[in-house]
């Protein structure tokens, strides 16, 4: 990922790092302006889903697709900030398996060991030994990034292999089970609703207001951005540039671990086809919501409207039957290119 | 001293002659890697063949080798010739026509072949073919479902992953539901033969139908996901969820009598074991596999579950 001149970013392009103090303000009307194109898309998504069939429509649905957009949403809310600085992270999919995997068998060990915490208390426990191993996982990347002086595609691709073999091992090739105990206490997680609305819709609508306030409201927010538009510029502006790299792996990860904590009370397991492609499906809401893979202006609001709509569409081809099943990952590929090209001529 | 030294050789080389005559027999077993539950049930399996069969027969060796893509895969079947010298080959092909070439030019080198499951598209690379019967695994379903509706209801389906092995399984399915016209596929969409998939595909099959009968998830895996769906959408129209692949959290349910899951149909990766020890049974003797060997796809029930427990196995 070569940091590319800002030429091209018009009014976008994030303030320059000794200013960056004012930038909020000015960059935000038009950052909700650039954003329109996705949304645009999903109004009219929704609308062919509503008239392809009216259960589409209704609130369950509704509730269902954003439930299942949490995971992919949150570790893409991460994933801007890393992209924004031009960075890359492929080993998304296989860190939430490996941390769900970890996550099950400490929780179960501590369960199944001679004194058991009481299952709530062991609940607390995995979910910070989650959020621990999400953040060294992320610092680890980091760290080989920036000190070690390797690609970041390079790094991730790495560790792709590294975690999702460990899992593989760790669960002998099946699947690890959450202890049924367990599984009762922590069930509500994930299927729980708070005022109707389910608690993973509410984590994901909590990490986008925190992403948001982050990237775009605070100094940390522009560096990230400045790096992604130009490294060099930013290294002589005397911003930190590794640190701040560094902490965009850090955040992801712990984003990975917040997104696992909700996905492992869903089905109780981790099995080494958990979080297959969550990379590519998390990399593609980012860049359908407008941020540049190649750095600089990253769009916490487009990327939160890109996952759902790519989960809109599934949601889509299973509530109807005009499509042979063949064909499904086909019209995903046109509607995610179709987008990406409005996106393009907004440039 | 002279002669006694005469007297050693000669011993080590009638004991080298015996050895030779008694055939030693190497097997070169190429398989998926674990990649899910039903290939890590392979892994284990095959694992547990080389283990049990090492240990009876002191002339035998199996060597175990995963592979996780195609090319992988056939480089692996060269090593075990050109390294190991194998001279029998038990493979479960990742995929069907790419390896065709690579175990037909094994073979013509004089390596015993046995194929698993899925077939190769020339059956003169192979010289025995051992599998697990696809159409039963797509009939049985159907046959049970239809007499536990009585001839009469709405059946949801989970596809696996789009492939033959898919194609011949639904195929048997819907040829065996059109004989009960009363019976209606509302769908059939893919799961992939994965939970989350599952899961999804569930939640929505649950939105767009408000009465649905029975689940043929055609998989263990996916029934998982298809049973907490329903469970999440609290729906009690539901009077069955049908699996396949005989795992054995699943046989587990049947065993306990579970409200949804009271039936399965084997199609244990068992198979690869299966298909290990005969080959090593035969070679041994120096003699040839049938050609062809079905291993029967069985409906398992309450009173026949116990038969197919495996609960040291990761499947």
């Amino acid at each position: 990922m070569q940091p590319t001149p800002t030429t091209d970013r018009g009014e976008l392009s994030p303030p320059s790092p000794p200013t960056s103090t004012r930038a909020a303000g000015t960059g935000f009307p038009a950052l909700r302006l650039k954003g329109a194109g996705p949304v645009v898309a999903l109004v009219l998504l929704c609308i062919a889903g509503a008239l392809l069939n009216p259960e589409f429509a209704t609130f369950d649905n509704l509730m269902n697709v954003l439930t299942r957009t949490a995971f992919i949403g949150i570790i893409a809310v991460g994933m801007t900030f890393v992209i924004a600085s031009g960075g890359i992270d492929l080993s998304v999919g296989s860190m939430a398996a490996l941390i769900a995997g970890v996550m099950i068998v400490a929780m179960n060990a501590l369960a199944l060991g001679p004194s058991p915490p009481s299952p709530v208390a062991t609940v607390v426990l995995g979910i910070a030994l989650a959020l621990a191993f999400g953040a060294s996982a992320g610092f680890a990347h980091g760290f080989l990034v920036t000190h070690g002086r390797i690609e970041p595609f390079i790094v991730t691709l790495g560790t792709l292999g590294i975690f999702r073999a460990v899992l593989t091992w760790l669960s002998d090739g099946g699947a690890i089970t959450l202890d049924y105990n367990l599984s009762e206490s922590y069930g509500p997680v994930y299927y729980q609703s708070v005022l109707g609305v389910p608690i993973p819709v509410w984590i994901f609508a909590l990490v986008a207001v925190a992403g948001v306030v982050i990237l775009n409201r605070t100094p940390f927010g522009q560096h990230v951005q400045a790096i992604g538009s130009n490294e060099q510029v930013a290294r002589y502006a005397s911003i930190r540039v590794d640190r701040v790299k560094t902490l965009t792996y850090l955040l992801l990860g712990v984003c990975v671990a917040i997104a696992t904590i909700l996905y492992v009370p869903r089905l109780g397991s981790a099995t080494p086809t958990t979080g297959i492609l969550w990379e590519l499906e998390a990399i593609a809401a980012v860049v359908v919501g407008g941020t540049s893979l190649k750095g600089g202006a990253g769009r916490i609001m487009g990327t939160v409207v890109g996952a759902i709509l790519l989960s809109v569409i599934g949601n889509i081809l299973n509530l109807t039957s005009i499509i042979s099943v063949y064909l499904n990952a086909a019209v995903q590929g046109v509607v995610i290119i179709t987008v990406a090209y409005l996106q393009r001529g907004r440039r | 001293m002279h002669l006694l030294k005469n007297i050693t050789v000669a011993c080590l080389l009638a004991g080298a002659g015996h050895a030779i005559a008694a055939q030693n027999v190497t097997i070169g077993v190429a398989i998926p890697t674990a990649t899910h539950g039903f290939t890590g049930g392979i892994v284990w399996w095959a694992n547990q063949a080389k283990k049990e069969l090492e240990a009876a027969n002191p002339n035998l060796k199996v060597i175990v080798k995963t592979a996780g893509s195609t090319p992988e895969q056939a480089n692996q079947v060269q090593d075990l010739l050109v390294v190991n010298k194998m001279n029998a080959l038990v493979i479960l092909p990742l995929e069907s026509a790419s390896l065709t070439q690579p175990v037909a030019q094994v073979k013509n080198k004089g390596v015993y072949v046995t194929v698993v499951d899925r077939g190769l598209t020339s059956p003169n690379a192979q010289n025995a073919y051992v599998a697990g019967d696809n159409t039963a695994f797509g009939r049985l379903p159907a046959e049970y479902l239809a007499k536990k509706l009585n001839g009469k209801g709405n059946i949801v389906v989970l596809r696996g992953m789009p492939s033959t092995i898919d194609n011949e399984r639904v195929n048997a399915f819907n040829a065996e539901i059109k004989k009960h016209p009363g019976i209606k596929v509302l769908d059939a969409k893919y799961g992939n033969w994965n939970r989350d998939d599952a899961f999804k595909v569930m939640q929505d099959y649950l939105t767009r139908f408000k009465g649905i009968d029975a689940v043929w998830a055609a998989d263990d895996d996916m029934a998982i996901g298809a049973l907490k769906a329903i469970e999440q959408a609290k729906r009690t129209d539901i009077k069955e969820v049908f699996g396949g692949a005989g795992a054995k959290f699943a046989v587990k349910k049947v065993i306990d009598g579970d409200k949804l899951v009271q039936a399965n149909v084997s199609y244990s990766p068992k198979f690869i074991y299966d298909a290990i020890k005969m080959t090593a049974t035969a070679r041994l003797k120096g003699e040839a596999l049938p050609a062809k060997t079905i291993i029967p796809s069985v409906l398992i029930t309450k009173e026949n579950a116990s038969q197919f427990y495996y609960p040291n196995s990761p499947y």
